[in-house]
């Protein structure tokens, strides 16, 4: 195909080196990822062809940069791919040439120049606590940044549960306000994909469907694209059919967990966790977590540090009860107690209404 | 011997859901146990426990709803011993009972309550029970609308608890709830036998055939 558009993602895919027939691999990808038909690789592939690469910025703020680690160690698509093909990344800390005063030059150019069109994305969680002094970078606060990149911007993509909820940051007690976006800026575009990290396919997909159609995907309750969060984890795992059939792994290392079997009982999140691990994983979709015998943790799932621990347990702890103590045994307890207490009960009438009759047969 | 007359004091109603209710919440609670966590071991390749254990809870969990939806329907339509009225102490009388009963219960008194119906503190009890069975219809089809998200009818009977609730917390006191639902469960047998045996007025029969002898000392 000799006719892309100067400048379009297929035209710098092409001076990379990248053939048509890797092209359309990627569209492909990209269109099952979105659960399209088939027939709109070939859409897909059409977009790409005039789309120009967008520009993107992505901010971080309280994080481990582990959406960073992320999008670094994918390879479909790999990050060079990424970076030079579909997006133009002009801000990254973490991957970007430039430092200090040059750094934040190339932020400030984007949101001057391309004022209303580029992308942000964030990773990481906003503090708001003692007016955001918890997390600076060049001077200016957190709050501040988002507020300025992600107010000009096209549209802001939150990346990871830091950046949707607060994330690990915002983890009770919370010493410093952390929000994310959606807490932080309001009337922007903005599509959340929790995770810890986010699977860099759905990043990818993202960006795509919007070259694609020209919208953000459809979004939940809770601003995830439903195409990615739509499905429980539980329903899609590998495992499901030893859950239905009641068999689990009942400690780690035993038969069960070698023959592969549920890790419901080891306190996997996976149903009640809604995201596209089991499909698209991760590691060029070599494996996911459950896939490799570890429970799900529910890292998509609300405020997950708060919810969705005790990460090995299927039952939270009993508050005020020490840390052994589920609800199970401390229900089991107040039953036991009730039945002791009435046979205590019974003891006591007995000796009280000793040789004594009823009243009315007296 | 007091002059006893029989009289009528259980409808169908009443005694159908009683005992419906008493094998479901057995059935709700041994399969319960075993969603929460699955004491059983796989017997064959073939096993379908889980399944089949999720398949009986669900099915006691619409039966318990329905007899609780005919239940709430027939405090309003029902005789007297089955009006909303008598789990509530809104009148003085009423909370005389209460007051008796209790002390009847705690070896402070020796004049038994003599109810026809149900004593207040029963009433009472059954009250806050009656509570505990909404909660636990709520919650149980807030965590199912986690597995079947989309009908309309699981939003309206627990999935709004989702809204403003974490599923965690949701499950651990729909665990929680259910000890609770057994210690009441243990009281109310545990009194039940003691008054049918110190008021003598076939308390325990009545729950099977609906009559009750009482000497009209009782308050209705």
């Amino acid at each position: 195909m000799g006719d892309a558009k100067e400048g379009s993602i297929y035209d710098s895919l092409r001076k990379n080196g990248v053939s048509r027939r890797e092209f359309m691999k990627f569209c492909s990808l990209m269109a099952a990822t979105l659960a399209l038909p088939v027939s709109f690789a070939g859409k897909i592939a059409e977009a790409l062809e005039k789309a120009e690469r967008p520009h993107v910025v992505w901010l971080e703020f309280q994080d481990c940069a582990g959406n960073t680690e992320s999008l670094l160690r994918s390879s479909k698509p790999n990050v060079a791919e990424l970076i030079l093909d579909i997006i133009s990344l002009d801000y990254h800390e973490t991957i970007m040439a430039p430092a200090g005063k040059q750094a934040e030059k190339s932020l400030s150019d984007v949101v001057k120049n391309y004022k209303g069109k580029y992308i942000t994305i964030v990773e990481g969680a906003i503090p708001t606590k003692d007016g955001g002094v918890y997390c600076t970078v060049g001077g200016r606060t957190a709050q501040d940044i988002v507020k300025e990149v992600c107010g000009n911007g096209l549209a802001t993509i939150a990346v990871g549960a830091c950046a949707w909820d607060g994330g690990w940051p915002a983890a009770s007690p919370n010493p410093t306000g952390a929000k994310g976006v959606k807490d932080v800026v309001s009337g922007i575009k903005l599509i959340n994909l929790p995770g810890c990290p986010a699977n860099v396919v759905n990043i990818t997909g993202t960006v795509v469907h919007f070259l694609t159609f020209g919208s953000l995907p459809l979004t939940d309750s809770m601003g995830r694209p439903l195409v990615f969060y739509g499905e429980k984890i539980h329903d899609h795992c590998e495992r499901r059919a030893h859950f239905d059939a009641g068999q689990y792994v009942r400690q780690w290392g035993d038969e069960g967990h070698r023959l592969g079997w549920c890790l419901y009982q080891m306190g996997c999140k996976g149903p009640e966790t809604f995201k596209n691990c089991p499909t698209v994983r991760w590691n060029q979709s070599t494996n996911w977590p459950v896939g490799s015998g570890h429970g799900c943790i529910g890292c998509a799932a609300p405020r997950f540090w708060d919810t969705m621990t005790p990460f090995y347990r299927r039952l939270e702890n009993v508050p005020g009860f020490g840390v052994d103590s589920t609800a199970d045994k401390v229900g089991a307890g107040l039953a036991i107690a009730t039945a002791a207490g009435l046979a205590a009960h019974r003891i006591i009438r007995a000796t009280k209404t000793k040789g004594e009759k009823p009243e009315e047969e007296k | 011997m007091t002059e006893r007359k029989r009289v009528y004091i259980w409808e169908v109603p009443v005694r159908l859901t009683h005992w419906v209710n008493f094998f479901s919440i057995i059935a709700l609670s041994v399969t319960g146990i075993y969603i929460g966590n699955p004491y059983l071991h796989p017997l064959s390749e073939s096993s379908f426990t889980m399944g089949t254990m999720r398949f009986i809870h669900l099915t006691a969990a619409y039966l318990f709803l329905m007899m609780i939806i005919i239940r709430l329907y027939w405090a309003f339509a029902g005789n007297r011993y089955a009006n909303w009225r008598v789990f509530l102490p809104l009148k003085k009388r009423q909370r005389q009972d209460l007051g008796g009963a209790t002390r009847y219960y705690l070896f402070m008194s020796k004049k038994p309550p003599y109810a026809a119906g149900h004593t207040m503190c029963a009433g009472a009890a059954y009250f806050v029970l009656f509570l505990m069975f909404l909660f636990q219809i709520f919650s149980g089809f807030a965590l199912w609308s986690y597995a079947r998200s989309v009908p309309f009818f699981h939003m309206v009977l627990g999935g709004w608890m989702l809204g403003f609730w974490n599923v965690s917390a949701i499950r651990f006191w729909h665990h929680m709830v259910m000890y609770f639902i057994w210690a009441i469960a243990l009281v109310h047998v545990y009194l039940a036998v003691w008054l049918d045996s110190a008021e003598h007025n076939g308390l325990m029969g009545s729950i099977f055939g609906g009559y009750k002898f009482i000497t009209g000392k009782e308050w209705e």
